[in-house]
């Protein structure tokens, strides 16, 4: 490959761009529904997405909803591990599709050892990672380690983080910047006032990568609101449950277009 | 990362440092949207804890609401029976019944001066729930409590204490339904509205500052009981014991006495029914470091870093980590820490009931259980005890336990 990985994250979302489309970043659970089918949900959401984002189970979810918390839950039950879903994002990177990147609480990566971590997870085919309960002040370690491998540490920032901590946090960022569309915890419906876009829209500006809105995005009607301030829209609840219904995951995200 | 070597007493009583570290341990592991709010936390901490009208204002309802300072009582007989002189630092006395009290009214007073709209806890036993409720009563704000369902049950009474003094106590089913699902619900509270809300956590645990600010709060229990027994016996005690779910009173009733090198300060941690993973609280005792509800510190996980559930016979110490300056002080060593099992607790227990006529909470008992050990290999020892609350919220359990037991 001649560009790295968290480089790669930026050029699926400005090949979207390009063809007048908002990114989509679809969100899944490692593991739930099915720990079966998973490696089939994920290759078909790498189909559909722009960027994907897997999400590692953890048993402490504090900034996930409760889809999020119970998908989690499940797929512990199911015996869902980091080595197992890096092989399965393997399977499915192997055969190209969007960049996919792993959501994960810091325990699980602490567990598996943050010197082996980068590596394992670039010989996956993983473009980054996401570390919800790592903020900027304690990421040097992990930022460090997946440097060596090109690979991102998303940064999320909030509508409550301060203008001059915006600034210096999406400064240093890599692959995209996750701006939280509200406080609170991932799935609960967000609408979107034009204050929200306003922020989008200082977020955008500050940031030297792409910028994708997250949390509570579950309609048509809201990613177009986002379109114009923001390069995508990350869809994590609403996608977890329609695979939980059962839909083709396909159909959905194209649900959203 | 600062190395946490020797027992130097300077060291010890100069952590955190700014970042929140006690060696490598604690830290601010949070949702970015939390970390402008703890920066608030922090300026208020840095700006209150030192000033004088707060601490007055502290001091007052300490003394003439809690009814601080608490006895410290000699426990004649149990020094007899176990060849020891024993004290009893008496935070059972306390209002509302533990010495969880003197965090939630700091923890309030410090809300109030922060503007917060309303104040959320998580509760175990019920004790910080029903002090935060009791709190934020006196001081006019409302109080909602996030309670493990199972806890909801075991320790009813106090369920009951909670709703009478006006706060809302909302059950948490999720895992395994006690403390640790709780702190994480309490979290997602604060998450969802991080400016109006103040999150009174009840332990010396979670995000820097609260390990630093529990620890001030509490430490009038070491200092109190410090003074108490000079004055009373002209000398320190040999040795301190406290239990330790999350740390708050143990590390209250230590840190006054990290720099006396000649008194041994002993934790003692829920050992549940065995050594297993599952079957204890002992996260010092067994655990490993990870991040847990905001801090590194030792916690009761699988190789895979997933938290696991923990049991103990009490809500209060029936959590899966603890808080980050015990890590530091079992690692530096000034510190030492034990288990007492389901059984050695209630046993103690009941000997202190039948005894010195104090019905200690089951958490509290596992305090005796190791001081008791301890008497029995170092006779005439003078040994304090941190009595950190009472029991009359365990009836249900001891009804079904000890009194069904000598029916």
């Amino acid at each position: 490959m001649s560009i790295a990985p968290h480089e790669a994250i930026g050029a699926a979302i400005a090949a979207a761009r390009r063809s007048g489309r908002t990114a989509l970043v679809g969100f899944l659970t490692a593991g739930f529904p099915s720990r079966d089918r998973f490696r089939d949900d994920l290759a078909a959401v790498a189909a559909a997405a722009d960027v994907v984002e897997v999400g590692v189970p953890f048993s402490d979810p504090m900034a996930d909803g409760t889809t999020i918390q119970r998908a989690s839950f499940a797929a512990l039950a199911n015996g869902v591990t980091l080595p197992w879903i890096l092989g399965e994002v393997a399977a499915v990177t192997a055969a190209g599709g969007a960049p996919i990147l792993l959501m994960s609480y810091l325990n699980p990566l602490l567990a598996y050892g943050l010197e082996r971590l980068p590596r394992a997870a670039a010989a996956a085919g993983v473009a980054g990672f996401i570390v919800p309960d790592l903020p900027f002040e304690e990421r040097a370690e992990l930022r460090g380690a997946l440097d060596r491998e090109g690979l991102a540490l998303v940064q999320m920032v909030t509508p409550v983080t301060p203008p001059q901590r915006l600034e210096r946090l999406c400064a240093d960022a890599r692959g995209f910047v996750y701006a939280v569309t509200m406080t609170g915890t991932t799935g609960a419906s967000a609408e979107v006032p034009a204050d929200v876009l306003a922020y989008m829209d200082r977020v955008r500006r500050a940031a030297p990568v792409p910028v994708c809105a997250g949390f509570g995005i579950r309609t048509r009607e809201q990613v177009a609101r986002f379109a114009g301030h923001v390069d995508g829209v990350v869809v994590g609840s609403a996608l977890v449950e329609a695979l939980e219904r059962g839909e083709d995951p396909r159909a959905f995200l194209a649900s959203l277009r | 990362m600062t190395s946490a070597s020797g027992g130097d007493a300077d060291t010890v009583a100069s952590v955190p440092d700014r970042r929140g570290r006690f060696g490598p341990f604690g830290g601010r592991y949070v949702p970015e949207t939390l970390v402008a709010a703890l920066d608030r936390l922090q300026a208020g901490v840095d700006r209150y804890l030192a000033n004088e009208d707060f601490q007055a204002e502290f001091r007052s309802e300490l003394a003439t609401w809690v009814g601080r300072p608490t006895a410290l009582t000699r426990a004649s007989t149990l020094s007899r029976r176990w060849g020891a002189e024993v004290w009893l630092k008496r935070e059972d006395l306390a209002h509302t019944g533990a010495h969880k009290i003197n965090n939630a009214v700091g923890q309030t007073l410090l809300a109030k001066r922060l503007g917060a709209k309303r104040i959320i806890a998580e509760t175990g036993a019920g004790q910080h729930g029903v002090a935060s409720a009791a709190a934020a009563a006196r001081l006019g704000l409302p109080c909602t409590v996030y309670m493990g369902a199972v806890d909801v049950e075991r320790q009813a009474p106090n369920v009951g204490r909670m709703k009478l003094l006006g706060a809302t106590v909302v059950p948490v089913t999720t895992g395994d339904a006690t403390l640790r699902v709780a702190i994480d619900e309490a979290l997602r509270d604060w998450v969802a509205d991080p400016e109006g809300t103040y999150y009174s956590i009840g332990s010396a645990v979670g995000p820097h500052p609260y390990p630093y600010l529990v620890r001030e709060l509490q430490a009038v229990i070491g200092r109190e009981a410090r003074a108490q027994m000079l004055e009373r016996t002209g000398a320190l005690p040999d040795a301190a014991f406290a239990c330790v779910g999350g740390g708050s009173n143990a590390i209250g009733l230590f840190h006054p006495f990290l720099a006396d090198a000649s008194v041994r300060l002993v934790g003692v941690e829920a050992g549940g029914r065995g050594e297993g993973l599952g079957d204890n609280a002992a996260s010092l005792t067994y655990g490993t470091p990870g991040v847990l509800q905001g801090s590194y510190t030792l916690i009761l996980q699988d190789e895979h870093g997933q938290v696991r559930e923990t049991h103990s016979v009490s809500a209060g110490l029936d959590y899966s980590g603890v808080g980050p300056e015990h890590a530091y002080l079992l690692r530096t060593g000034r510190v030492a820490y034990e288990a007492a099992s389901d059984a050695e607790a209630l046993d103690a227990l009941v000997e202190c009931a039948r005894h010195e006529g104090i019905l200690p909470a089951i958490e509290t008992a596992h305090a005796f259980a190791g001081a008791r050990r301890y008497a029995a290999t170092h006779p005439g020892a003078r040994i304090l005890i941190g009595c950190s609350g009472r029991g009359d919220k365990d009836m249900p359990i001891l009804q079904r336990t000890v009194l069904e037991g000598l029916a």
